[in-house]
């Protein structure tokens, strides 16, 4: 399993794309909200959670068709599946090096981008801390989209089509406490059902992505 | 013995829904014209909201059945993924659409009756919401049936989607909650029919729903029998071509 | 250890490939599988792999004893020989390459990407990664394809020597590997391709 996801990560970082090509994207997507909705930072202000969550999320959606499509067209799909490790494994060694290569790095850039949007000062430790806890939640969801649709000749669009609806709970707890957070006023119980759903996500959903996994591989 | 799974076989349930389809299909017809005739001219306006109230014995009944197509559709894939019985899988995919189309209507009507109630088109109130998450969890399922060539992978792979879905649907109903109350405090524009719904309103919207469970039942039928006759051709043109 | 299969049908897609697919291969033994192209070797070897699920009959091994190669080099381009064994070698519980690598003669490139192979010499690896599984049985499809002929040498030395360890193989090959004792299948008897049984949709008309 450990050497899974090493070489998981390894090929996130030698093949160049994986591992910046999301980072980018979130930081490009947040210098443009002001060219599309004006410079005034009181509005920045009041966009700027909700805009570094979608963000995060379309930043996450970005990489999430490669997670097992360069393994079922190379052949190390059907390898795997029949190795030692069990599918289920092999999904939650997939979605954590998805997590590792994209959701990590946009819980690091994402003050910067705060900054950027004045999001106001009480702000950031909820934003650090909603997206630590939340963007798990998305790498497990979109690896059991890629495993539904790791068969479909050009699934990226589909993908998208089927996972950004199972991103809203994810999306509406995750600006929520930061939304809260620059308000002031209790962000916990926000954070705390997105540390739920994030749980719960990462326990059942492996288990999915398997069998849509072993569908497509038979 | 009889049993229900007989109806699992496909020339079974050919040929009875044949047998009960132009039955479901009057009664359908008859609640909804009774129904609608009914609610639209023979009960009084709202003393609040006029004749705009009258929406409800289309909103309604669509809401409802938008909401029990996703269960049926639950219901059926569950069926298939526990007892592989594949007229239950086409019966989920051929509720699917309607389902949408029932999801479009509300809606629509809710649009067409929010203008006036509330001076505009859409609100993100949580039920309406909701219904338009529902609406894009109904176009990701169709696309996905409509993606995967091989009739029993997309089955399997829809069922999961199905089951996955549905908790996440559920999951996003009490988000939506938490989401409106937490950014809007105090606002309940509540779409609830029952909470000021009079009996005079009362017997017709029944019908109605009774009409509308009926027309999908209808539907569902002669999408399930077209959906078995594309499965026959497509077995036949595949045993032409071995032989 | 041994492979036997009983009255194996095997499907593709929507369509029966196979049936009444009856052998045994002993430890020790291998079996080269013979047909046309589109018999159905292929589909099989895959249902032998346990990747595909049989229609009926059975598999009398476990699963676990089974290593399969498809036409698939299952390679990672950026990795470099060496990474792409040691990985596989880990995945399967093992620690040491180093017999894979002498055996295919790879040692010349271990630190080269197995992007900047060719054609050949990925096949090559492919190969060596059966003898990092350190499973018994091997189910290989085709694969001598772009290997050269001293390489195909190469590798039925790979194989005798896997079955004087007490491996066993199946191979579908189209080529005469040279091993000495191993027998051939010829599956065109057993290709019988209509719809599937458990497809409702096959049997007698309706309206």
């Amino acid at each position: 399993m450990i050497g899974l996801l090493l070489r998981d990560l390894n090929l996130a970082v030698r093949a160049g794309g994986g591992f910046g090509l999301g980072l980018a994207f979130f930081l490009i997507f947040a210098s443009l909200v002001p060219f599309g909705v004006g410079p005034e930072t009181g509005v920045l202000r009041v966009i700027a959670p909700g805009i570094l969550w979608l963000g995060a999320l379309f930043a996450c959606l970005l990489s999430l068709d490669r997670i097992f499509q360069l393994d079922w067209e190379d052949g190390s799909l059907d390898l795997l599946a029949t190795s030692p490790l069990p599918l289920e494994g092999v999904a939650a060694i997939k979605a954590l090096a998805h997590w590792i290569t994209t959701g990590l790095p946009l819980v690091a850039l994402a003050p910067v981008l705060g900054l950027l949007l004045n999001l106001p000062g009480p702000a950031f430790v909820w934003l650090v801390g909603s997206l630590a806890v939340g963007t798990p939640a998305l790498s497990a969801i979109g690896t059991f989209g890629a495993a539904l649709t790791v068969g479909i000749k050009r699934g990226g669009l589909l993908l998208s089509l089927l996972v950004l609806p199972l991103y809203v709970p994810t999306l509406i707890f995750g600006a929520l406490t930061v939304a809260r957070g620059a308000a002031g006023v209790d962000a916990m119980t926000p954070l705390a059902m997105l540390a739920g759903i994030t749980l719960a996500t990462l326990a059942t959903l492996p288990f999915a992505a398997a069998a849509a996994l072993r569908v497509n591989l038979r | 013995m009889s049993s229900l799974w007989e109806y699992a076989n496909p020339r079974k349930f050919m040929s009875t829904s044949t047998t009960l389809l132009p039955w479901v299909s009057a009664i359908a017809g008859l609640c909804l014209v009774v129904g609608l005739v009914w609610g639209f001219f023979f009960t009084p306006d709202d003393f609040r909201q006029g004749s705009t109230v009258k929406i409800i014995y289309l909103h309604v009944p669509a809401a409802i059945m938008a909401i029990n197509a996703w269960l049926m559709m639950l219901v059926a894939s569950l069926v298939w993924v526990i007892r592989r019985h594949h007229v239950s899988a086409l019966a989920a995919k051929a509720a699917a659409p309607v389902g949408m189309i029932f999801t479009l209507i509300a809606l629509y009507t809710g649009a067409v009756w929010g203008q006036p109630m509330w001076g505009s088109w859409w609100e993100w109130d949580p039920r309406l919401t909701s219904f338009l998450i529902l609406f894009l969890f109904y176009l990701g399922y169709i696309a996905l049936w409509e993606a995967v060539d091989n009739p029993d992978s997309a089955a399997d792979l829809t069922s999961v989607l199905c089951l996955v879905g549905s908790v996440f649907a559920i999951i996003s109903r009490y988000a939506l909650l938490f989401w409106n109350q937490g950014l809007h405090q105090g606002a309940s524009l509540s779409l609830d029919a029952e909470e000021n719904v009079a009996d005079v309103f009362w017997y017709p919207l029944l019908i109605c729903i009774a009409g509308f469970g009926f027309l999908f039942l209808a539907l569902v039928l002669y999408r399930t029998q077209t959906e078995i006759r594309a499965r026959r051709v497509k077995a036949l043109i595949a045993q032409e071509r071995m032989t | 250890m041994q492979l036997v299969v009983e009255n194996l049908a095997c499907a593709r897609g929507a369509a029966q490939i196979l049936s009444g697919v009856v052998f045994s291969v002993a430890a020790g033994d291998a079996l080269i599988l013979r047909g046309p192209n589109g018999a159905g070797k292929t589909t099989l070897l895959r249902t032998l792999a346990g990747l595909t699920p049989p229609l009926e009959g059975h598999i009398r091994t476990a699963p676990e004893a089974i290593a399969y190669a498809g036409h698939a080099d299952g390679l990672k381009a950026s990795l470099t020989v060496a990474e792409n064994l040691s990985f596989w070698a880990r995945v399967f519980g093992a620690d040491d390459i180093s017999d894979a690598v002498d055996a295919f003669d790879l040692n010349d490139f271990l630190d080269r990407k197995a992007g900047e192979l060719s054609a050949g010499q990925k096949r090559r690896l492919s190969l060596a990664r059966l003898l990092v599984t350190r499973r018994p049985v091997w189910c290989l499809d085709e694969p001598t394809v772009s290997l050269d002929t001293a390489n195909v040498a190469r590798f039925a030395a790979a194989v005798q020597a896997h079955l004087a360890g007490g491996g066993s193989a199946v191979i579908a090959t189209h080529i005469d590997l040279g091993l000495p004792g191993a027998r051939t299948l010829d599956i065109t008897p057993f290709v019988a391709k209509r719809i599937r049984a458990d497809d409702p949709f096959g049997d007698e008309a309706f309206r």
